[in-house]
């Protein structure tokens, strides 16, 4: 297939979106709608890349009915630390109210019809994205697959003027120039193989920090999923109605799906083994639940298990800044962050707004996916069309570091060297899960001595970059979340940490964090919200 | 991982080409693809979904399945009616009603905390 034409691709666009998951096509289409010339980007292929397509989504759907409303957004508060702003969960309920609307008669997705009325709480994986794909298209935008992104280009005033990427089927890489960039390159899973996840290795926050701009919410990170022992399907909502046992058959005293997942992750520290029954379900929830997840159903019809009569061995895989709330900081109702010309939405951006320090399962992230994304497009859009006629003249500046322009002098340090550190200090449980200062602190050691390395030496070109900056991002990430997770010294929400196990009134606070080389963080206030809620 | 590509089936259509996200296929001879990357899989069983002639198999585990795994033997899978199994439940190809239109799980009530005391 490829064909090893080395001809760079030099493409122009009003708007360019990185990530064709739920955010990126949501912000293509507004922007494509908004009249912006719109090309969007993605690592693999929009339709199926990402842990949307392959894991579907509960969405957090009420109608605009106020008390339907206030419970909805009162239901998660304590949870997520009161670190959200009410302003901002009520947009983003109005958005995705509207989207999902839209996805029914727009987009014709299939809904189940309950009581006479379609049923909007929750979509299919394969088939939103695919009907997301075919939407974009019929609205004008241009999609490059298989086509990850790997820096972003400023002009002189550091404005946001474009991306550089490989395009590895063609064996070519492309510069888009564009008077605006959405990143929607979903969140970091450490390549932990958890459900779609592999795709999510935080680039976009890597480029973004480059260009400028800051993450926040990055200690709210941790979020492991359930999943059978040696399989990828994280799909933790049916582990509701499971019973967790030691490996000699006898129950796992306070484990669960939810608030008890601490306890599966110590005994799998201990001993390895944790076994799991669905034995809480009655028949006629069984059956529901294989209509409304199919792909849960995967590993066990494969493996010839019932997980409703049989025991089998779970494991939790890390899903990071997946199924974790930190981000890219937004500094505006339109998605923007510090940075001109750039906007960030799901799973890249910080979804504390709405889900304050916590959010695991159930559906706000995908209503944040599509509501920031709906967001990130119309305000990308207009700041194309605010910039005048000569920003297609503006001479472009690459602000890619670490993997293409090193560091004198350093000693180079390769992916291979930054995946095992990743595996080693990033993955297990005692360490980013079940959190102590005196784990953190030399875990963060080691990855800021192979993020040195990395600066050092490591570079690489055409088809072995983008892996390169993958290897970046993910050590970027780590250092920013442990970074974050040492300056809150109590537990709130995800964030919690042994030697502080209670809330402390003094942090009602958001953590900005941010820099490459030099890390710093920064208290923000919480906005949207009473004076001392908590 | 992916685990079968079946030569039999295969229309050479090419879509597993396109839409695996992680490039695990490359086009092989006489159009049928091989899986050139298989340790880049990431087990997400979308090239099944897509695949128009149930020509692939996923077996569940994120490392390739033993030599002697029945999941590597395509008879088996056949017989079994796994093979092809994901695009029947999700309702994808002719004929078939989208299984989206049935998907509505059980209400997810409060969690569920294991406790010593269960019998
Ligand atoms: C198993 C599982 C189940 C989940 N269930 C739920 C649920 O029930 N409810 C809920 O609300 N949330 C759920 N989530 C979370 C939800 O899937 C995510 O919040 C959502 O997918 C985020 O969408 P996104 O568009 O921001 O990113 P993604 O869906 O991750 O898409 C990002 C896209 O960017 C592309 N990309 C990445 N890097 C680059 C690059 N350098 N260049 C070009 N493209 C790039 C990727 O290929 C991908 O297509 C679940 C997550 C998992 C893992
Ligand atoms: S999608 Fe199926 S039929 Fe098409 S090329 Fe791949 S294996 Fe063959
Ligand atoms: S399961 Fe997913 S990652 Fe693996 S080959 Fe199929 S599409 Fe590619």
């Amino acid at each position: 297939m490829p064909s090893h034409d080395l001809v760079p691709l030099d493409l122009t666009a009003d708007v360019v979106v990185v990530g064709g998951g739920p955010a990126g096509t949501w912000a293509a289409l507004t922007a494509a709608e908004s009249g912006a010339d719109v090309l969007l980007l993605d690592k693999g292929y929009c339709g199926t890349s990402g842990p949307t397509a392959s894991g579907g989504t509960g969405v957090w759907y009420t109608r605009p009915d106020p008390a339907e409303r206030e419970k909805a957004m009162a239901g998660r508060e304590a949870l997520g630390g009161f670190l959200q702003d009410r302003r901002w969960m009520a947009r983003v309920l109005d958005q995705t109210y509207e989207n999902m609307n839209r996805l029914e008669a727009e987009a014709r997705y299939p809904f189940p019809i309950v009581d006479g009325e379609p049923y909007k709480r929750g979509v299919q994986g394969p088939e939103y994205m695919r009907r997301m794909r075919s939407w974009i298209k019929r609205a004008g935008v241009r999609i490059l697959d298989h086509s990850p992104a790997t820096e972003l280009l400023v002009d002189g005033s550091g404005t946001v003027a474009g991306v550089r990427g490989h395009r590895r089927q063609h064996g070519t890489d492309y510069r888009v120039r564009a008077r605006a960039v959405v990143l929607a390159t979903g969140g970091c899973a450490f390549l932990s193989k958890a459900l779609g996840c592999d795709v999510s290795t935080g680039d976009g926050a890597l480029f973004a920090a480059e260009a400028g701009a800051e993450m926040s919410g990055m200690e709210f990170s941790n979020a492991y999923g359930i999943a059978p022992a040696f399989t990828s399907v994280t799909k933790t909502a049916y582990y509701g109605f499971a019973t967790f046992f030691h490996s000699d058959g006898t129950p796992l005293d306070g484990a669960g799906s939810q608030g008890g997942r601490s306890v599966i992750a110590r005994e799998l520290l201990r001993t390895g083994i944790v076994l799991c029954q669905i034995d809480q379900a009655t028949p006629e929830q069984q059956e529901q639940m294989r209509l409304g997840q199919p792909n849960f159903f995967l590993p066990f019809n494969r493996l010839g298990i019932d997980p409703f009569t049989d025991r089998f061995p779970v494991t939790l895989l890390l899903e990071g800044t997946v199924r974790g709330t930190g981000g890219i900081r937004i500094t505006g109702d339109d998605c923007a962050t510090t940075v001109p010309g750039l906007y960030a939405a799901g799973d890249a951006a910080t979804r504390e707004l709405i889900c304050g320090a916590f959010t695991g399962g159930g559906s706000h992230n995908s209503a944040w996916a599509m509501s920031s994304g709906t967001f990130a497009g119309r305000g990308a859009a207009a700041f194309a069309t605010s910039l005048g006629a000569s920003a297609v003249r503006r001479k472009l500046i690459g602000v890619g570091g670490a993997g293409i322009r090193p560091d004198e002098g350093g000693r180079a340090v390769g992916r291979d060297d930054a995946l095992d550190v990743i595996r080693r200090q990033v993955h297990p449980y005692d360490k980013n899960y079940l959190r102590n200062g005196s784990r953190l602190r030399p875990a963060l050691a080691h990855l800021d001595a192979v993020w040195e390395g990395f600066r050092g030496g490591a570079i690489a070109h055409g088809g072995e970059l983008p892996g390169l900056r993958q290897a970046a991002a993910m050590v970027a990430h780590a250092r920013w979340m442990y970074t974050s997770a040492l300056a809150r010294t109590e537990s709130r929400g995800m964030a919690r940490r042994e030697e502080y196990p209670d809330l402390d009134p003094n942090q009602h606070h958001r953590i900005a964090v941010g820099g490459l080389d030099r890390i710093w963080t920064r208290p923000e206030a919480v906005t949207g919200r009473e004076p001392a809620a908590a | 991982m992916i685990e079968i590509v079946s030569a039999s089936r295969c229309v050479t259509c090419d879509v597993c080409i396109a839409v695996c996200p992680t490039n695990v296929f490359e086009l092989g001879p006489g159009g049928i693809p091989v899986i050139a990357r298989q340790g880049d899989c990431q087990t997400c069983f979308m090239c099944e979904a897509h695949c128009p002639a149930d020509a692939l198999f996923v077996a569940p585990f994120t490392h390739p399945a033993p030599a002697d795994s029945p999941l590597r033997d395509e008879a088996h899978l056949a017989a079994s009616g796994l093979l092809g199994s994901y695009r029947r439940e999700i309702g994808w190809g002719r004929g078939r009603k989208p299984g989206a239109r049935l998907a509505v799980g059980p209400e997810l009530g409060r969690a569920r905390i294991t406790s010593a005391a269960l019998p």
